[in-house]
C-alpha cells in the first residue's frame, strides 16, 4: 500500500484511522455529544437576547413605574402608576388612538394593495418573471428611508408632481375636495395625514407582500381548482379557501405594518400635521422633556396593542392553518 | 342510449403542442369509461376539457346534450376526484365533503346530513370531525370520492384515481369503485395509464397515443384485437409481429400481436417453430419465457406446473391461427 493510498484512506481497513489534530478531535466530540454544540451555538444569541435586548425592555419597564416631580424635574424613583394615569390624559390619549387607527389602517391598506401583487408572483411569476418580481419588492429596502421619505415629501408637496400630474388629468378638483375634508385633509397631501397614511403604507408594503407571497405559494393550485369544480365561483374560492389558507401570511405581514407604524417617529414628522404619534411623543419625552418615565409608559403601549393583537389574531384561528 | 359527454372534432394546443387532436368520442350515460395511455397522451387533457379547467382550441363539447365550451367549470354538473385528492387542509373532513352543498346554498344541518351519508357511502362513517391531515392515503381517496359524489353529478371524473395506493389498497378500491358505479348509475370517466385497471374496471377503453384515440372498444376488443402496434404494445406487452415474420410463416403480409398466453410449448407438431429459450423470468402464477424465434423475440407466458425448459436450450412452440391478429395498420 501506497502513502498516497493511506492518506487517501483507499485500501484501508473497515475503520478508518483518525484524522488527528485540534480539529478532529473537536468533531468527534461534537459527534458523541451533539448537545455541546448546540450549546456553543445557542450561548450567544441567548445571551444577546436574555440579557441586553429583554434586560434593556425590563430596565425600560422598571422606568414607567417611577414618576417625575414637575416643579424639580427630577426622577422620583418610588414605585406608582401615576404615570400610566398620564397617558389617560385627553392629550396623551389622543396621541395613542391617532396612532392606533393610523396603523389599523395602514395595515388594511397594506394588505389589501399587497394581495394581487402577492397572488400574481405566487401564481403566475416564473423564471425571469419571478425575479424582477423580487427585485422590484426590494429595491425600496436597499436605498435609505430618509431618501424615500424625502422623495415623497416632494411628490406630495403643492407645487409637486402628484398635483402636476392630476391637474394634466383635469382632477384637480377631486384632490381639493379630499383636502377640504376635515382630520385627513389639510394645506397640502404632503402636510395632511393622507399623506403620513399614503408614505407609510409606501414603506411597509414589502413586509406584507412577502409574507402573503409565501403563504399562497404553498396553497397548492388543485385545491382552486377543487373549489371551482365543486361548484364555487371566484369570489366563493376566494372567501373559502384562498383567503383562510393566505391568512397566516396576511397575519405575519400585518404584524410588520401594524408594529412598525406604532413605533415610527420620522415618517409623521416629516410628512403630515403638528399633531404628535407614538414615536414622536417618546422621542419629545426622553430627548427635550426629560421625562423618561412617561416616554417608557408610551414605549408600553404598542407593546400591550401588539400583544392584544395578537390574542385576538389566535382566537380568530390566524394560525390554525400553520 | 342517452349521450353523457360528447366530444367533436375536439383540439387542444399549448402552442405547438397537440395535446389533444381532433378527437371524437362518445360516452354513454352509465358507462364506466377509461382513458388509458401513456403520460402525454392527451388523456388527462381531454378530462379537464370535460371538467372546464380547459377550453378547446377547436371542435365541440357536449354534456349530456349541452354545450358545455365557454362554460366555466362552477357552473357544470360534473364533479373531479383528482389525483392527489386536493382535500382543502383547512376544513374538517365533513366540511370538505359538504362544501359542494354549501357554496349551493343548502343550510347547515341538512348539507352535514348529506355529507355524512356520502361518508357512509364509501365506508368512512364518523369520520367527519378529523383533518384531511390525519388520515391515511386511502382515506383521503375516500373522502375525495364522497366530495365528489355528493353534488350527485352526471359525470364523475377520476384521474389517476387509484395511483397513489399500495397495490393491496388499490385492488379493493377497484372493485369498490365497480359496484358503487353500478349502484348509483352515475357515468364514470376515469384515467389511468395502467392497462390492467383500465380493461378489469371499464365497461369501455380508449386508447390514446400523442393526443389521438388509437381505439376504443370494450376491454376484450382492445385485449384480443389490438388495431394498431402501439395499442397492442401498450395493452398487455403483447408481441408485435413485423410483416415480414407473418408472410414467411403461413400468414398475410401484415402486422400482427400474439398474445403471450397463446404460445405453447409443443413436442414436433406439424406447423410448430424452432424456438430458443433466451430468458426466464419466474412471476408467481406464471412463468414468462424470452424466446429468440428465427431471429424474431418472441415472449411466452408459461403457467405454473408445467415443466420448464432452461436458458439456452432448443424447444418448439405452436399457436393457433386465430391467435395471430392481423392489424389494419399497414406499417
Amino acid at each position: 500500500m501506497s502513502a498516497a493510498d493511506a492518506t487517501a484512506g483507499r485500501a484501508a481497513g473497515a475503520i478508518l484511522p483518525e484524522t488527528g489534530g485540534f480539529g478532529g478531535a473537536l468533531s468527534d466530540l461534537f459527534w458523541r455529544r451533539p448537545k455541546v454544540l448546540l450549546l456553543l451555538m445557542l450561548l450567544p444569541p441567548v445571551l444577546w437576547l436574555g440579557v441586553v435586548y429583554l434586560g434593556s425592555l425590563f430596565a425600560l419597564l422598571l422606568q414607567s413605574f417611577f414618576s417625575i416631580d414637575e416643579f424639580s424635574g427630577l426622577i422620583n424613583r418610588e414605585f406608582t402608576l401615576k404615570t400610566y394615569a398620564e397617558l389617560f390624559r385627553p392629550a396623551n390619549l389622543d396621541i395613542i388612538m391617532r396612532t392606533v387607527t393610523m396603523a389599523a389602517c395602514v395595515t388594511i391598506a397594506s394588505a389589501i394593495v399587497a394581495f394581487p401583487i402577492a397572488y400574481y408572483a405566487a401564481r403566475y411569476a416564473r423564471g425571469k418573471w419571478k425575479a424582477l418580481f423580487y427585485i422590484g419588492i426590494m429595491l425600496p429596502l436597499w436605498s435609505s428611508y430618509l431618501v424615500k421619505v424625502y422623495a415623497w415629501k416632494l411628490i406630495l408637496a403643492k407645487e409637486g408632481i402628484l398635483t402636476w400630474f392630476l391637474g394634466k388629468l383635469h382632477l384637480q378638483w377631486l384632490l381639493d375636495a379630499w383636502l377640504s375634508l376635515p382630520i385627513v385633509g389639510g394645506n397640502s397631501l404632503s402636510v395632511s395625514f393622507t399623506g403620513t397614511f399614503i408614505v407609510f403604507v409606501y414603506v411597509w408594503l414589502p413586509f406584507m407582500i412577502l409574507p402573503i407571497q409565501a403563504a399562497l405559494e404553498r396553497v397548492p393550485g388543485n385545491l382552486i381548482e377543487a373549489s371551482s369544480d365543486l361548484g364555487a365561483n371566484p369570489a366563493q374560492t376566494f372567501r373559502n379557501v384562498l383567503f383562510p389558507l393566505a391568512l397566516p401570511g396576511i397575519v405575519a405581514g400585518s404584524i410588520f405594518t401594524f408594529s412598525l407604524t406604532l413605533g415610527d417617529y420620522i415618517i409623521p414628522q416629516i410628512i403630515g400635521t403638528s399633531r404628535l404619534f407614538i414615536g414622536q411623543a417618546v422621542y419629545a419625552h426622553q430627548g427635550t422633556a426629560g421625562n423618561i418615565p412617561l416616554a417608557a409608559a408610551f414605549t408600553v403601549v404598542p407593546i400591550v396593542v401588539m400583544g392584544f393583537y395578537l390574542w385576538g389574531a389566535k382566537r380568530l384561528g390566524a394560525f390554525d392553518a400553520l | 342510449m342517452t349521450i353523457a359527454v360528447s366530444f367533436k372534432k375536439v383540439s387542444r394546443h399549448f402552442g405547438s403542442v397537440r395535446a389533444v387532436d381532433a378527437v371524437d368520442l362518445d360516452i354513454g350515460e352509465g358507462e364506466f369509461f377509461a382513458m388509458l395511455g401513456p403520460s402525454g397522451s392527451g388523456k388527462t387533457t381531454c378530462l379537464r376539457l370535460i371538467a372546464g379547467f380547459e377550453q378547446p382550441t377547436s371542435g365541440r363539447i357536449e354534456i349530456v346534450g349541452e354545450q358545455a365550451e365557454g362554460v366555466p367549470p362552477y357552473r357544470r354538473n360534473v364533479n373531479t376526484v383528482f389525483q392527489d385528492y386536493a382535500l382543502f387542509p383547512h376544513l374538517s373532513v365533513l366540511d370538505n365533503v359538504a362544501y359542494g352543498l354549501m357554496v349551493r346554498g343548502v343550510d347547515k344541518a341538512q348539507r352535514h346530513r348529506e355529507a355524512e351519508s356520502a361518508l357512509e357511502l364509501v365506508k368512512l362513517p364518523g369520520y367527519g370531525t378529523r383533518r384531511p391531515g390525519q388520515l391515511s392515503g386511502g382515506q383521503r381517496q375516500r373522502v375525495a370520492l364522497a366530495r365528489a359524489l355528493v353534488n350527485r353529478p352526471k359525470v364523475l371524473l377520476l384521474d389517476e384515481p387509484l395511483g397513489a395506493l399500495d397495490l393491496k389498497l388499490r385492488e379493493n378500491m377497484q372493485e369498490e369503485l365497480k359496484s358503487l358505479q353500478k349502484s348509483l348509475g352515475i357515468t364514470f370517466v376515469f384515467v389511468t395509464h395502467d392497462q390492467g385497471e383500465a380493461l378489469s374496471m371499464a365497461n369501455r377503453v380508449a386508447v390514446f397515443d400523442h393526443g389521438r384515440i388509437m381505439q376504443i372498444g370494450s376491454p376484450e376488443e382492445i385485449y384480443q384485437r389490438p388495431n394498431s402496434r402501439f395499442v397492442a404494445d401498450f395493452v398487455g406487452s403483447s408481441n408485435v409481429l413485423p410483416p415480414d415474420f407473418v408472410a414467411r410463416h403461413g400468414g398475410e403480409r401484415r402486422w400482427a400481436s400474439l398474445r403471450p398466453e397463446a404460445v405453447r410449448i409443443v413436442e414436433g407438431e406439424a406447423g410448430s417453430l424452432e424456438a430458443k429459450v433466451v430468458s426466464r423470468s419466474y412471476m408467481g402464477g406464471t412463468t414468462r419465457l424470452g424466446l429468440d424465434v428465427d431471429g424474431q423475440r418472441i415472449y411466452a407466458l408459461v403457467p405454473a406446473g408445467h415443466t420448464l425448459p432452461a436458458e439456452g436450450q432448443a424447444i418448439r412452440i405452436g399457436f393457433t391461427p386465430n391467435d395471430l391478429h392481423l392489424m389494419d395498420e399497414a406499417q
